[in-house]
């Protein structure tokens, strides 16, 4: 019993990991008061430029690295058009998401159906002794640094300080001195590094292989799971590894013979998501306590 | 940088119009990259993908079809979209209308009824709108997101159909294929160019089209919607509902994709199959924006993105491409256009270092 236990604490930790990366990302960028939504799309266009790099070399480490350049061109695509030339947030985000599958269907072509054979790692050897933890990908150990790090530089840091500044008032942020512009595509590529690290981690290991429509819906659901977690870091790991019990217990279910369609327990997290959606967003005032108060507003000098 | 971006005084009425075009020409140019890049003739892989699609009647039929459910659709989301009512969810309005109608085409179909087509129609606006009444329902009432809650509603719908075919629909003499059994000639919409597949529905979207204009244009309620996109401060002052404004956003987006579901399975496709859409719903956020969310820009970047979507796949046939050239090509114009948009509210002026003070600040 304890071994199944064990098995789905470890299947969750695995599952929920790409949501980590995603979802903390879109909370930094969102936190200096940018909204982006083309997440998905800079998932999808990591995951294949990872599988691609990975395909071709054998690396696994220079794939998530690929994967994490290309993310950040994408969001830097963004940056200028939502950042710099000020076009409405929601639009280009939506522009990336597209963008960022066409461009993913369009490369990923000629992989579909390969799997990836991963060698396995030295440090996983390593830790494999450590019990239940020991089994996990060096990528899962990398994301709880990340949101440890990330935490500490907004909370702790006066960078950070600086960035929530930008969130709430850049007209205040930028009159005491700080680079509000600045500041903002640094959040973004930030935010784009993180989906791309995601996306790596969707095609490399959590699927080990590519098909289309790989991440289904993963980008979109990490940015409501910002909006679950009222923007803060804590939450948001909470709600990614809830989401991502949601889809494990769907695959236990769904082995112990549970008699439900698979396409209903499919369609859990996305129904879940509009729950809890609608549940979190119905308290007005407390959402707008804690939303950053210039989310999606353009500054401009 | 010697160039900076200077805010116009009121937004430019000519750059309204040019910077669609500047966006063609831009993706143009980005599709002979690509079409050099796959070791290409670029001049003539473009003249193939652009003409050969259009070679012969059958072809103008085969552009018709295709354009139809994104110029339906099109209008439809670019009234909410005028308003700041963001449905992503069309697609999965679409995939509701095809079930809905598709029910009652397997059911009923083949007792050759007359009202069978009708119906079917009826049907498909429904779901449609009963499907776009979920994001506008928790938006009204729990202030949810609605661009999240439709969207994750289209991977819903996409998964119910797929249960369906796979299902209790899949066709007994189909070899086993994820497929229902082709719908009665009763479920069918009759043809109106003779040798091509041009049906009906190229009607349904011009009426689109057409109350579209009026209702934008020329009504009161266009206005009020035209106002909250603006402002919702103002509208609330003026007293225009905003909650009224996400239901007429929404509906409107969920009957049109709803009608260019039941377009689909009882127009080109003729049976049910898992994916009834192209990803029409998606391409269809393009084609608005494309359009100017003005309902006659609506049918000329309809037709332009349908064409898109034909040289796509003879670049398949002739040129050796994957098809998804179409889906990259088409995401790449919306980006051009955002950012070409640019120029609707800043102009660009040239000011060397030091020459200006206000230049610095760009």
């Amino acid at each position: 019993m304890s071994s199944l236990v064990a098995q789905l604490i470890v299947a969750t930790l695995v599952a929920g990991t790409p949501l980590v990366y995603a979802a903390l990302g879109e909370l930094v960028v969102e936190r200096a008061g940018v909204v982006n939504m083309g997440v998905e799309g800079m998932m999808v266009v990591g995951a294949v430029a990872a599988f691609a790099v990975a395909m071709a070399t054998g690396s696994l480490g220079l794939g998530v690295l690929v994967a994490m350049a290309a993310g950040m061109l994408l969001s830097l695509l963004f940056a200028v058009l939502a950042v710099s030339f000020n076009a409405n947030q929601v639009a280009v985000g939506l522009a990336l998401t597209i963008f960022g599958t066409s461009l993913g269907s369009y490369l990923g072509k000629s992989y579909v159906g390969m799997a990836l054979v991963v060698p396995p790692s030295g440090l996983g050897a390593a830790a494999a002794d450590i019990p239940i933890l020991g089994q996990l990908h060096p990528l899962v150990w990398l994301s709880w640094v990340l949101f440890t790090a990330t935490w500490f530089f907004l909370y702790r840091t006066k960078y950070g300080l600086a960035l929530r500044a930008v969130g709430e008032s850049p007209a205040s942020a930028h009159a005491i001195g700080y680079p509000v512009i600045r500041i903002r595509y640094l959040a973004t590529l930030f935010g784009g590094a993180l989906a791309g690290i995601a996306g790596a981690y969707v095609s490399l290991v959590y699927t080990a292989l590519w098909t289309e429509g790989l991440i289904a819906g993963r980008g979109w659901i990490a940015v409501a799971l910002v909006v679950f977690a009222t923007w803060r870091p804590g939450r948001c790991l909470a709600g990614a590894y809830l989401f991502g019990g949601a889809t494990m217990a769907q695959l236990f279910a769904q082995s112990a013979g549970v008699g439900l369609p698979s396409e209903l327990m499919s369609a859990l997290p996305y129904l879940a998501t509009i729950v809890v959606l609608a549940l979190i967003s119905r308290d007005e005032t407390m959402m707008r306590l804690n939303v950053p108060a210039s989310l999606g507003k353009p500054f401009s000098i | 940088m010697p160039l900076h971006f200077e805010a116009r005084t009121k937004p430019s009425a000519k750059m309204v119009w040019l910077a669609p075009a500047t966006a063609l020409a831009l993706t143009a140019a980005a599709a002979m990259i690509v079409f050099a890049s796959a070791g290409l003739d670029p001049v003539q892989a473009l003249a193939t993908f652009v003409l050969s699609p259009l070679s012969d009647w059958y072809g103008v039929g085969e552009l018709l079809i295709k354009a139809t459910p994104m110029i339906l659709i099109g209008v439809g989301l670019s009234i909410g979209f005028r308003a700041g009512v963001w449905n992503i969810g069309a697609e999965g309005q679409l995939t509701i209308g095809a079930i809905f109608a598709g029910y009652l085409a397997l059911r009923f179909g083949p007792g050759d009824g007359i009202w069978v087509l009708p119906s079917m129609i009826v049907a498909a606006v429904a779901g449609g709108m009963l499907w776009a009444a979920i994001p506008a329902l928790l938006r009204t009432m729990f202030n949810a997101s609605e661009i999240l809650v439709s969207l994750m509603l289209n991977y819903v719908a996409q998964l119910w159909l797929s249960w369906l075919v796979f299902g209790a629909w899949r066709d007994p003499a189909g070899f086993n294929f994820p497929q229902s059994e082709p719908l009665a000639p009763a479920a069918l919409l009759p043809v109106i160019i003779e040798g091509t597949r041009a049906n009906i529905s190229v009607v349904f979207a011009l009426v689109a089209v057409a109350l579209g204009w009026i209702l934008v244009g020329r009504s009161f309620v266009g206005f009020q919607l035209r106002v909250t996109g603006l402002s919702s401060g103002v509208a609330r002052y003026a007293g225009f509902s905003p909650h009224r404004a996400v239901w007429i956003g929404m509906f409107a987006g969920g009957a049109a994709a709803g009608l260019a579901g039941v377009g689909e399975i009882a127009g080109p496709l003729g049976q049910i199959f898992p994916t009834v859409s192209s990803g029409y719903g998606y391409a269809a956020i393009i084609v608005a924006f494309l359009g100017r969310l003005h309902p006659v820009g609506v049918l000329l970047s309809g037709l332009l993105m349908a064409l898109i979507y034909l040289g796509g796949d003879s670049a398949q046939m002739s040129l050796g491409l994957p098809s998804a050239i179409s889906g990259l090509l088409q995401s790449l114009l919306l980006f051009f256009l955002l950012a070409a948009d640019v120029l609707v509210q800043y102009r660009i002026r040239y000011a060397p270092r030091g020459r200006s003070a206000l230049g610095a600040a760009a």
